[in-house]
Parts: C-alpha cells; structure tokens; sequence
C-alpha cells in the first residue's frame, strides 16, 4: 500500500538497557520505519521484542541510546513528553482513579489551557462519539473493563493528538468484548483520522485491523508491509512461523529467473517458487507453503509433491489434511469444508500434493 | 483436603488471649473508672462524680500544658509531615542507587536509637547551645519533636507512593501536564490519605512524648506527659486519672482516623 504523507518516522533507532551487572540489553537494534497520516499502523512481535520500548520512545518517556525520531520531519527528541502531540492509550488504562469520567477525557485539553467551555463541549463531543454519555459524572472505578477502555481512548483523543499510540490495549478484555473493541477502534481511527500506532503480540488481531503491519523480534523489525503482504509473502523464516501456520520445504536453488525460481527439494521433487523483490538467493533455501494455498489430489493425477496421508483433522469451516511427504517431511493442507461433503480420501492414501509457483515463496537468509 | 493450621483452634488459646487482654486493659480500665471517683482517693470508690473533671478544666497548670502539648505537637507534626512528603518522593521517585537504603536508615534513625540516647544527647547539646545563645524558649522542644516525629509521618506517606501507580503519573505527562502539574493535580491528590495519615501519626507522638521532652525543656515548659510525671512525685488525686482519660480519648481518636485513612484504597 502506498503511504501518503509522513507521520513518525524512526531512523536508525537504538535503544541499550544498561543493567546492573556487566550485560547489557539491546532493546531495539537500529530500527529504522516511516510511518504515514492517517495510518493504522501495527507493531507486531512476541512478548520483549520491544513493541513497548520504541511507543515509549516515541511518546517521550524515554530517550533512544541512537538515531531519531521524526514527528512531520522535526526531531522531537529534545521535547518531554508534555509537549508531544502524541497520546497513549496505557495497557491497563491509567484513568486516573480520584476524577470522574467526565475529568479523565477533559483532562489534557484543561492541561492545555483550554477554556472551560471548550472542554466541556469537547468532552461531550468525545462521550458520544465512545457512547457514554450518562456515565459522565461516575468514578473510573465504578464502571466496566469495557468502559474503562473506552474512557482511556476518549482521554487520549480529546486533545486530537498527531499520533494515537496504543500499547496492548485489548488485551485485557475478554474475547467478545475484544471483538466488539476492535470494530470500535477501526471505526474510530476512521472517524478522527488521527495516525494510529497499535501494538499487539496477537497475529490474528495485526492482521484483521491494520493498514500495514511491521513484524518485530529481538529488538529488529523484520518485515513491514500490508497484513496480506506479510502473510502471503513472509520475507523470512519467523515471520511465516509467527503468522498463521506454514508449510517449510527445505532445498537447493537450481536457477532463478524472472521473480522465480527452480529449487530442488532434499525431499527429491523439482518445484518453482516466487521471490521477494530483488532476491537472488543461491546454495541451501527454505520455501514456505500456506496450508490453504495448496490442494490435495489424487496420487495417480498430476502432483507437485507425493506421500501418504497421515491424518485428517476436522475443524467446522475447514479440514486439515497431515500428509507425509515420499523422501521425508510432512506438509499440512487445510481444505475450507463445502457442501457437498468431504474430499473422499482415507487416512493411508497414497496422495498428491497440488500448488503453483504462486503459492511457493523462497524465504531470505 | 488438609485442614489449615489454625492457632484460634489450639488449646488454650482463648484462655491467653483473655489473660493478655486482661493484663493489658485491666489498668487503663481502673485509670478510667477511677476519673469519676467523688473522693480524694485513686483506689477507695467513695460515689460517682465529675467534680475531677471540672477540677481539671479550671487548674491553670494543666491548662497551660495542655496548650503546649498541642501547640508542639501541631508544629512538629506539620513541620515533619512536609519533611517526610519531600524525603518520601525523593526516596520512591528514583531508580535503586548505593546508599539508598543508609538513606532509609538515617530517616528512620528515631526509630532504632534508644529515646534516651537522644535524649541525653539532645540535652548536652542544647544547653551548650543555651549558655552560648542565651536563649532558652520553646525552640528546642519544637526541633527535637519535630525532628522524632519525622519516621512516623515518613513510613505511611512512603508506603502510599510505593504502591502508587506509576503510568498515572506518565499518564498526566502525556496529556500536556507539566511536572508541576502532573504533581498537583495526580500525584498530591492521591498522596492526600498518606500525607494525613503521617500527621496523624505525627502528632499523637509527639503529644505523647515524656523522655525527650523531660530532658530538652527549660524551666516552666511543662507538657501534659511531663505535668503529669511531676504530679505523680507528690499527692496523687483522680485529677490525674480524669486528665489521662481525656488524653486517651484524644489519642484513640487520632489513631483511629489514621487507620481509616490507611486503609482506604489508592
Ligand atoms: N526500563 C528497562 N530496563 C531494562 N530493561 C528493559 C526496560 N524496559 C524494557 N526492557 C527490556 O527490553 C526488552 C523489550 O521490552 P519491551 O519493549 O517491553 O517488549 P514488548 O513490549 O515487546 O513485550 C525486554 O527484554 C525488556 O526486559
Ligand atoms: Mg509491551
């Protein structure tokens, strides 16, 4: 997806935690990402990677070891975060517990130096638009998660910040009100055009709400690009593990042109897979399959690879199919379920597996 | 499933704790009972009266201690309640350093030198002080309550911050709010029931203090503790009883405020 006008923009970014022994932490390792307006933008990554390190850094809660942080092209790295036009919606929320509903959302523009009617009518303005209206004047404590959540958003849009950042903040909730809050917060990142940072460690979640995602581990973002981008075409070997569930096919380039290439399976077959954009890899390979991008057919009919199946599990919408591959490794199938019934096939069938070079992705590195 | 050790079920056990009860109200009982004595005595009951009561009221000596306990107790609980809010924040807003914990220590250091160490020294002190200045007010008192009274108000404002939310605070910097400002309107707010809590505290120790004040004072600045001390040396009336009545409704009441507050949730 092209990106409009620049937002944030990190450049190079370093951040090293001194502990108190000798080691020290490389929490983000020259990151370098360029945000755009108008974006909901997703950090994605397990637990520690550094999702939380580089919102905070952004917000101004702590300082980077190297590089830049760039708010519209200016450096905002000598600003406190008092006087970032950034806001964060906080994990577990900080409402601030001895101010009611009402105080929480009016909280920054009064910082601000707001007049006082201007805050008033802001804070209705923001109460309708997360629809509490009649809990105006109730303590943070006295209302629901759900609520809470909601507060914690209105308080960290009223001011209408330049960047919205938004550190797990769904994490908390049970699964149905997660649903119900990710629609509201699509629909409010539409509504105000604010430039969202999201942050989640949850694939399913990255994937169904952002307009791009950047996969991150260990302190590096690995791959940044659209939720289909980065799940149909994975880069590298922990993004395609990390998202959804792949298919790994181990081999041997034999040529590469025009985007593909001929690659010798260890397992004996010959396939074509796609390449990412100037890849020309060479030696040992690894190629990823989606396990609904490839068909399971008969042995006796044209196949891209050959075995046996090992097990066939049902799942309500779809069936995955575990075939062991002739000349060693496994690859899984998924197969949406369809009205007319089942696939006809056994456990122990001599089966075909189906995929085209379009389906077959050759990872970096 | 194994049943929970329970000392409430042990034998004996409501047998001690009666006896630890007794032991320990039996005397406060007497002392109150013996207040609204009619007679001279404070162990013969001759009839039910208040007349110590009134005697009390109308004695000037007690009036005027009882003045002065409450102004020094006033002073030093406010003066050491604003020391211990600023030491507390400068002890919890900070990552560990070396030597933070002697600091906790030397804060803390009324609490683990024996009074009477203090005492002792604070009276060599002080009357080299007096021979050189001169002066022999109620400065003295006012410094060394104050200066005890600190832990007491420390301990419970500490214990407030520690348990305190720190985003709120990042969260009040992110909406706009300077240090200043995040500190007034989030940090003292939700620090209130701690800061009054420590002056309770504060306070009711400082009203209560015989040792050191007995040692610091200069001629004619009795407190109620060290009036009562010195009446006790010669004829002793219920007068005395009614006074440590009063004195004990007073400091329940301040104590009992001070867990209320304690207890209310950040
Ligand atoms: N203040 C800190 N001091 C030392 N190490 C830290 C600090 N904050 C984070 N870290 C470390 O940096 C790494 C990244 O942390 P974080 O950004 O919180 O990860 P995430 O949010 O992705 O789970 C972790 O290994 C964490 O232990
Ligand atoms: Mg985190």
């Amino acid at each position: 997806m092209a990106i409009g006008k620049t937002a944030i923009e990190a450049v190079g970014v370093t951040k090293i935690f001194q502990s108190s022994g000798q080691d020290s932490l490389k929490a983000l390792d020259n990151v370098s990402v360029t945000i755009g307006e108008n974006e909901f933008f997703t950090l994605l990554g397990p637990s520690g990677c550094g999702k939380t390190t580089l919102l905070r850094l952004i917000a101004g809660f702590d300082f980077p070891t190297d590089g830049q942080i760039l708010l519209h092209g200016q450096d905002i790295a000598p600003l406190p975060p008092f006087q970032r036009p950034v806001n964060t919606v906080f994990q577990n929320y900080a409402l601030f517990p001895h101010m009611t509903v009402g105080q929480n959302i009016g909280f920054g523009l009064e910082m601000q130096g707001k007049p006082k009617a201007q805050v008033e009518a802001r804070v209705a303005e923001m109460l309708r638009l997360v629809q509490m209206e009649e809990l105006k004047n109730r303590r943070t404590s006295q209302i629901s998660g759900g609520q809470q959540q909601r507060v914690a958003l209105a308080r960290a849009l009223a001011p209408e910040p330049k960047v919205l950042l938004l550190d797990e903040p769904l994490s908390a909730l049970d699964y149905k009100l997660r649903k119900e809050m990710q629609i509201e917060l699509k629909r409010l990142q539409n509504e105000t055009g604010i430039t969202f940072i999201f942050v989640t460690h949850d694939q399913e979640e990255a994937l169904t709400m952002s307009d791009r995602i950047a996969v991150m581990s260990k302190g590096k973002i690995l791959q940044v690009g659209s939720p289909r981008d980065i799940y149909d075409r994975p880069a590298v070997r922990f993004v395609a593990n990390f998202i959804g569930e792949t298919n790994f096919l181990e081999g041997k380039v034999v040529s590469t042109a025009k985007g593909q290439a001929k690659i010798a399976l260890d397992s004996g077959a010959t396939i074509s897979a796609g390449l990412g954009e100037g890849a020309k890899p060479s030696g040992k390979v690894t190629v990823v399959v989606r396990p609904e991008h490839a068909s399971l057919v008969a042995a006796s009919g044209k196949a891209t690879l050959s075995g046996k199946l090992e097990n066939i599990v049902y799942f309500g919408t779809d069936t995955h199919y575990h075939v062991k591959l002739n000349g060693g490794g496994e690859f899984t199938i998924r197969h949406q379920n369809v009205h007319a019934g089942a696939l006809g096939f056994e456990k122990g069938d001599k089966v075909g597996v189906l995929f085209g070079a379009e389906a077959a992705r050759v990872l970096r590195d | 499933m194994a049943r929970t050790f329970s000392v409430r079920t042990q034998p004996g056990f409501t047998f001690i704790a009666m006896f630890c009860f007794f032991l320990l109200y039996l005397p406060i009982v007497t002392l109150v009972v013996y207040a609204f004595n009619s007679g001279q005595s404070v162990a013969i009951w001759e009839g039910f009266s208040f007349r110590w009561f009134e005697s009390a009221w109308h004695n000037r000596a007690v009036q005027e201690a009882s003045l002065r306990s409450i102004f020094l107790a006033a002073f030093a609980a406010t003066l050491s309640t604003l020391v211990a809010t600023m030491a507390a924040l400068a002890t919890t807003r900070t990552a560990p350093y070396p030597g933070l914990t002697f600091k906790y220590a030397f804060i803390n250091q009324p609490l683990m030198v024996p009074e009477i160490v203090t005492a002792v020294a604070l009276l060599i002190v002080f009357s080299r002080i007096k021979v050189w200045t001169g002066y022999s007010g109620i400065a003295y008192l006012l410094a060394a309550h104050t200066a005890f009274c600190i832990p007491f108000a420390y301990l419970p404002i500490r214990a407030r911050l520690e348990n305190m939310d720190l985003t709120l605070e990042r969260a009040a910097a992110d909406l706009y709010a300077t240090p200043w400002n995040a500190f007034k309107r989030v940090t003292l707010p939700l620090l209130w029931p701690g800061i009054i809590a420590g002056f309770m505290l504060a306070f009711v120790i400082s009203l209560d203090d015989v040792v050191i004040t007995e040692f610091v004072k200069s001629g004619g600045q009795e407190t109620l503790p060290t009036y009562m001390l010195g009446q006790l040396r010669r004829v002793v009336t219920p007068e005395i009883n009614a006074i440590a009545t009063v004195f004990l409704l007073i400091s329940v009441a301040f104590v009992t405020t001070f867990f209320i507050i304690n207890r209310r949730k950040p």
